[in-house]
């Protein structure tokens, strides 16, 4: 066991699957030299060499782009969009490109690109540093996207998410980058399957939902809210597409309440299609409608004002005793 | 000195003559070898690689560019009577496309757009499963790796890119070989576009990433003066083959309509692009003499003249006549050409027919590579939902 931060355990699984496969490469803006603005590639040009770790030119549909040729020469690219609200100009990449050449070419082909891409706010950052775009991939079929709470899943999910044949999107939570976590290196263990979620704490009275940067934030609701005397469930969600709606229905037959909380605007996000099914699958077991908290319909307002944005431990507790008061 | 490199100091006459010498805006010369009188000019570098074609070849290239029209015309009939969604038609491409079709070695991987039907022909993909895409079966039709022939890509240029990323991992093959001494031969890219598509984002992106990279690529970019209804004036001020300077590699204008000069220009490019020299960027001066696809009108945005002028440059008028001329095909080879035509014309057409219609199953078998619970999910429900129209059936029976 070894105690690393996220951004340290994403760099020692790209350390790993660079040294594991020879045709892994990175490549994205300012990750060579620099290390990325995160530093999660440092030192990782002077061990692999720049055919391996590329400092791309600006252009970010250029680096999706020309990693969908590599792949197609069976290479396994993992591309570093700087930051969220760039991802913008490798959307029709990924959308109208990388999701579907496995399927029109009927399998044939194979694209297996990773995009690390760090989002989320409360970093105080400016415009298009903040952002969740989570729920704009989802909805392309073809695509994968997972995002690690933790240490120990950042260095496994990182490592499955490269051996994956399938194109995925991996969602880093910048803010929880400093968090440290123990990581068994020699041992997935449950990361071992990077597209399930994790019941993280166990409870009774109420499910609360989360993935990446929130996590943390759910888990201090429920203790909060044991003070209380409820005993809440924590799902970490850990994977966006596929989603492991078994995970949340079993919990959800157990505590009858549902909350799912993300920085996404509600609107059209993630927590909309776990309510639905939820709704579908196990309606005779709610006790009360699913609650959604998440960002408003607007776009990632100012940081001074980002915290009235972000769903916090309030927040979700507001929700918390709604779901509980029907 | 192999025949692949150049005689010293012809790079630099190269680069006079073609992107360097001419400032923006200024018309760039452009390299023709046949005439539109069917007369064979000479050219101070590629001469040399038109001496490599030998009388077979020409005869090869007549023949492949008279099967390409005629099954260009068995697609259109077929779309108009119903049986194919759409068609692109490439009339008046053909020189373009068989010349730099040609000019590929099969070890070379080719991107096109979605109207490279000649230089699918020339890399032997089935006529027939071609037409997969426009009847609606498939999004692809064929096994790209077969013939190191991409599936076709409708989002205009996205593909310049895929190019430039195949191009690198090229690149990095060939390293590894060099490491385990291995003899695979050295191969390059084509990356197929239009004049239309030069103006989106992804082509200029792949020209950065290709010099910055030193990819070997070349990009033939067929200007055949029109992207749907909108000139070549609109999408830009200088000559496209110019452009190649400002990325920092050599750019061409050849006589599209001129088969001898394209194979020749691009020859010399893969050449360059194999050898690690860098990507190159073909412009084949051309003409896209009927409609931009089977829904459009050209008499709403074009004259008739205009027309009319370039059927006088028409690339199979232009190679008749000089093997005529020379003497190097006789009335027989012409007939046996329209003879195969028809046969082509048959095949095509029983073949349409014969298309298979996919079962969606399909469809849901390939959205990922790996296993997917939702799809599994969805494909159940199908499953469950068709059986009921079945047992309905047994019912009603
Ligand atoms: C990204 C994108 N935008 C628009 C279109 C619609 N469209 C299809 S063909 C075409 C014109 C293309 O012209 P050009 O690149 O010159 O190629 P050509 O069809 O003449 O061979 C347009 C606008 C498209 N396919 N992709």
């Amino acid at each position: 066991m070894a105690t690393m931060t996220i951004a340290k355990a994403i760099n020692e699984g790209l350390r790993a699957s660079l040294t594991k496969n020879p045709k892994s490469l990175l490549m994205g803006e300012d990750i060579g030299h620099l290390g990325g603005v995160y530093r999660v590639t440092d030192g990782l040009i002077k061990e692999f060499g720049d055919e391996r770790v590329l400092d791309t030119p600006l252009a970010e549909s250029g680096i999706v782009g020309t990693a969908i040729g590599l792949a197609l020469r069976g290479y396994s690219p993992v591309c570093e969009i700087q930051f969220d609200g760039f991802v913008y100009p490798a959307f029709n990449q990924i959308t109208t490109q990388l999701a579907k050449i496995h399927a029109r070419s009927l399998g044939k082909l194979t694209v297996p690109v990773v995009i690390r891409i760090p989002y989320g706010g409360g970093i105080g950052s400016i415009e298009h540093h903040s952002e969740s775009p989570e729920a704009l991939f989802a909805h392309t079929a073809g695509l994968r996207i997972i995002s690690p709470s933790n240490a120990h899943d950042a260095y496994w999910m990182i490592q499955k998410a490269i051996e994956c044949q399938d194109p995925v999107i991996f969602f880093e939570p910048k803010r929880r980058y400093w968090l440290k976590g123990e990581v068994d290196v020699e041992n997935a263990g449950l990361s071992a399957d990077p597209f399930k979620a994790h019941v993280v704490r166990e409870g009774t009275d109420a499910t609360i939902v989360a993935y990446g940067p929130l996590v943390p934030v759910a888990l201090a609701a429920a203790n909060a809210a044991s003070e209380d005397g409820r005993s809440v469930e924590v799902i970490d969600l850990r994977s966006i597409s596929p989603l492991d709606f078994d995970t949340v229905e079993a919990s959800v037959k157990k505590t009858g309440r549902l909350i799912v909380a993300h920085e996404a605007p509600t609107f059209g996000g993630i927590g909309g299609e776990i309510a639905a099914r939820i709704g579908e699958r196990a309606f005779l077991h709610l006790e009360a409608p699913v609650i959604r908290v998440g960002g408003f319909h607007m776009p990632y307002p100012v940081a001074k004002v980002e915290e009235d944005y972000l769903p916090d431990i309030d927040k979700i507790l507001e929700a918390l005793d709604r779901s509980l008061a029907y | 000195m192999g025949s692949t490199q150049l005689p010293p100091g012809t790079e630099e006459t190269l680069a006079a003559t073609t992107a360097a010498a001419a400032a923006p805006g200024e018309p760039v010369e452009m390299v023709q070898l046949l005439g539109p009188d069917g007369k064979l000019g000479s050219d101070p570098i590629f001469s040399d690689y038109a001496k490599r074609i030998d009388p077979e070849k020409l005869r090869v290239f007549y023949t492949d560019m008279a099967r390409i029209r005629r099954f260009d015309q068995e697609a259109t009939a077929l779309q108009r009577q119903g049986e194919l969604a759409l068609w692109v038609p490439l009339t008046g491409q053909e020189a373009a496309q068989i010349g730099s079709g040609h000019a590929s070695q099969p070890q070379d991987y080719i991107f096109p757009t979605y109207r490279e039907h000649g230089v699918a022909l020339v890399r032997n993909v089935d006529l027939a499963e071609l037409l997969k895409q426009f009847r609606g079966v498939s999004n692809g039709g064929w096994d790209p790796r077969e013939n190191n022939f991409h599936l076709y890509t409708l989002v205009l240029a996205a593909q310049t890119l895929h190019a430039v990323g195949y191009a690198m991992g090229i690149q990095r093959d060939q390293k590894l070989a060099a490491a385990e001494d291995s003899t695979d031969s050295k191969a390059a890219v084509i990356a197929y576009f239009g004049d239309g598509a030069s103006s989106e984002g992804d082509v200029h992106e792949s020209m950065v990433f290709a010099a910055s990279y030193n990819a070997p690529v070349v990009f033939f970019c067929q200007n055949n003066h029109w992207a749907i209804s909108v000139p070549t004036e609109v999408q830009t001020k200088v000559p496209l083959a110019n452009r190649a300077k400002g990325y920092g590699f050599p750019g061409i204008r050849v006589d599209g309509n001129d088969v001898i000069a394209v194979h020749a220009v691009t020859e010399w490019a893969l050449e360059h692009a194999r050898e690690g020299r860098g990507p190159v960027l073909i412009e084949a001066y051309t003409y896209r003499v009927g409609a931009h696809t089977t829904a459009d009108d050209p008499t709403k945005y074009r004259e008739s003249a205009e027309e009319a002028a370039w059927r006088e440059k028409d690339p199979l008028d232009r190679l008749e006549k000089y093997l005529r001329a020379e003497g190097l095909a006789d009335e027989a080879f012409f007939d046996q050409v329209d003879a195969d035509g028809d046969e082509l014309a048959k095949y095509v057409r029983s073949t349409t027919h014969g298309l298979e219609v996919p079962d969606i199953r399909e469809a849901f078998a390939n959205v990922y590579a790996e296993q997917h619970p939702l799809i599994a999910e969805e494909l159940a429900w199908f499953e469950e939902y068709s059986a009921g129209f079945e047992s309905d059936e047994e019912t009603a029976n």
